[in-house]
């Protein structure tokens, strides 16, 4: 295993102001008989962050948040409408386009959330960790190529043995541990896992989990974790950024953010969440649901459900300011109101 | 006397390469207004005891032992018709999907008028008023409009409280609730819970609430089964089974999933996974996997005995062998 040591700690991953549009206009006919106009849905608008080397980021949020969209925005499956990324100190995104795009695809990669649907049914474990090995023509050398797959399959706890079997003899738990494998197979530093654990049991959980801390702390790596989840993220992640309809709107360590979450969101989340050792404490459900992506709320999008609205969080879009060492976008905070 | 009783339930799944237990001699009880959690990783059979219970068992899925009893009378070898009306009447039932246990085509007034005259004896127009009446109980504004909405005009959280209110319609003493929750996101998950809780004890009907949540058992049920491989592995008082657990499994479980109040540098994990049914081992199903393991549980079969405040299936309380660690 040619696992490397980092001893310089930098920003590794930066992301300034991505944003990401989508077209869901009804089709063009239908847009002349029916006159109905175009519709744009802003799935991440204006998104910014960084990761320094051999920590984790986690994004959280609830659905459509946008948070599964950063993930393939850093990862090059979307090219973003705005903004940009920045990978150890090159514009990532103009980079995948020129044919040295290979070499930084090979250092970035992704983990998916169902180990049942991002593994090929028709193909044998060998064959689908050491795709990656042969695509980035890295090991071209058959027998070779078998004994570093081999030493993959081991490095997350599986057997070399494993290899000739297909995807449908293992259970959720190794599955996952089979894209593991497959996203290590090409050395990246940079991991983007979309909510990994998510389609596991807990025990099964448990264990990824820990392999996946396990091979962070030997190898140094980079993780965007995604999870809706704080529990997990609790457990996996040194600054936790909380997403709500496409826009960061508290990004802190992870220490101050669960010590004391200042948006009124996180608030809400973290109060959501069934506590396990304090039964039959009454909480306060916050009301009412996210609202729809395609026609958001004015000024601040979570007004509607904040307890601390007043005129200018309906009028006005709070930015995502530094107060106390914690990004924040909410109006309420920036004004000492609570 | 119990509203629900479970006696030595057994399903079995015959199949081409021999026959699959896959529930193998439950017993349970459920008292009235009383919220039993059942807790488990998928394949432990906690759906299945449900859809049983409910009488809508899977073919070739079939009890061939023990007895399931409402109120003092079997329900278990009753035909479709007579389940029929017992369903619904008698057990509601709350499934996962709120989209798929919804009729697209009705507006979800007509779905809750058809269950109410199927069941009561009352006229439509009082079964309109008490239409509109349960979704207001469940939470959903302006119920004299929405009542002619379709499904699909409702968002996933208040279709599930239109699913709830559908359960609730014909006044069942019992309400089957598989995973009501997990489709939903944390925020709407805490509103939902919520509301299942106090509705159900404010018309005293019981809860059977099947989840893999160990968060949501903790804050909504009086007591808690945790299965496994098709048996019940503990069942107890919710507290106790939480923060006392008997079961080396139960006790696993509970290390495995990340609390958002602790900061742990490595989860507890257990390993290997649940086998499957047909290569579950002889004696104590978890004996691969159980850190305490001795002679006796990989020959002879566990079944329920007391332990401490609970009761589990673990040769480790047996009263002539030594007490637990």
């Amino acid at each position: 295993m040619t696992a490397k040591k980092v001893t310089s700690v930098g920003v590794l991953v930066q992301a300034h102001d991505l944003a990401m549009t989508f077209d869901v206009s009804p089709p063009w006919l239908n847009r002349v008989i029916e006159g109905k106009p175009r519709l744009l849905l802003n799935a991440v608008d204006g998104v910014s962050f960084e990761i320094e080397k051999g920590k984790t980021l986690a994004l959280v949020g609830e659905s459509g948040c946008g948070k599964s969209t950063v993930a393939r925005l850093l990862v090059g499956l979307y090219e973003p409408t705005r903004g940009d990324f920045t990978f150890d100190g090159q514009d990532a995104h103009a980079a995948f386009k020129t044919p040295q795009g290979r070499q930084l695809r090979r250092r970035i990669q992704m983990i998916f959330q169902d180990p049942y649907a991002s593994l090929n049914p028709r193909w044998i474990v060998e064959d689908i960790v050491g795709e990656p090995l042969k695509e980035h023509g890295l090991i071209t050398d058959e027998a070779e190529l078998k004994v570093r797959v081999g030493e993959l399959l081991k490095s997350v706890g599986l057997s070399p043995l494993d290899g000739p079997k297909y995807p449908h003899q293992f259970s959720g738990g190794q599955r996952q541990r089979i894209s593991i494998a497959r996203a290590l197979a090409t050395e990246p530093e940079f991991l983007v896992c979309d909510e990994p654990t998510s389609a596991l049991d807990v025990s099964v959980q448990a264990q990824v989990l820990n392999i996946m801390k396990d091979l962070q702390r030997e190898r140094g790596l980079t993780y965007l974790f995604i999870s809706h989840n704080l529990a997990v993220v609790r457990h996996v992640s040194d600054q936790v950024g909380v997403m709500y309809l496409g826009r960061l709107v508290e990004l802190a360590d992870k220490q101050t953010l669960f010590a004391s979450p200042k948006h009124p969101y996180t608030r809400m989340l973290l109060d959501a969440i069934p506590k396990m050792h304090d039964t039959g404490q009454a909480r306060t459900p916050v009301q009412g649901e996210v609202p729809n992506p395609l026609n958001p709320p004015t000024g601040c999008t979570f007004h509607p459900r904040c307890p601390h609205v007043n005129d200018r969080c309906r009028a006005e879009r709070p930015e995502l300011l530094t107060i106390a060492g914690v990004k924040i976008a909410c109006h309420a905070v920036q004004e000492n109101r609570i | 006397m119990s509203l629900l009783q479970v006696k030595n339930l057994i399903v079995e799944f015959p199949g081409r390469r021999g026959t699959l237990r896959a529930l193998d001699d439950i017993s349970f009880d459920i008292a009235p207004g009383e919220i039993l959690g059942v807790v488990g990783e998928s394949g432990a059979g906690k759906s299945l005891t449900g859809a049983a219970i409910i009488g809508l068992l899977e073919p070739p899925g079939r009890i061939v032992g023990g007895q399931i009893l409402l109120e003092g009378e079997r329900i278990d070898n009753l035909a479709y018709e007579q389940m029929r009306h017992i369903r619904g009447r008698k057990i509601g039932a709350i499934f996962q999907d709120p989209l798929t246990s919804l009729n697209p085509l009705y507006t979800v007034g007509q779905q809750l008028i058809e269950t109410i005259l199927t069941h009561l004896p009352v006229s439509a127009k009082e079964a309109r008023r008490r239409a509109i009446s349960l979704l207001e109980d469940t939470g959903i504004s302006a119920a004299e409009q929405r009542i002619e909405h379709y499904p699909h005009q409702f968002s996933g959280g208040m279709r599930q409280r239109v699913v709830i209110a559908l359960a609730l319609a014909a006044e069942p003493r019992l309400i089957v609730a598989d995973e009501p929750t997990t489709a939903l996101d944390v925020s709407i998950q805490a509103q939902i819970i919520m509301l299942l809780k106090s509705i159900c004890k404010k018309r005293g009907a019981a809860v059977m609430l099947i989840t893999h949540d160990m968060g949501v058992i903790a804050e909504t049920c009086d007591r808690v089964a945790v299965m496994y491989a098709g048996r019940i592995a503990e069942i107890g008082p919710v507290h106790e089974v939480i923060n006392h657990p008997a079961h080396p499994y139960t006790e696993g479980l509970m290390a495995a999933i990340p609390d958002i109040t602790i900061d742990r540098e490595r989860l507890n994990q257990i390993d290997g996974a649940m086998p499957r049914l047909n290569a579950i081992p002889p004696g104590c199903a978890f004996n691969p996997r159980c850190p305490k393991v001795f002679d006796r549980c990989t020959q002879d079969r566990p079944d329920l005995m007391p332990a401490g405040a609970t009761r589990a299936a673990c040769w480790l309380h047996d009263a002539h062998a030594g007490v637990a660690g």
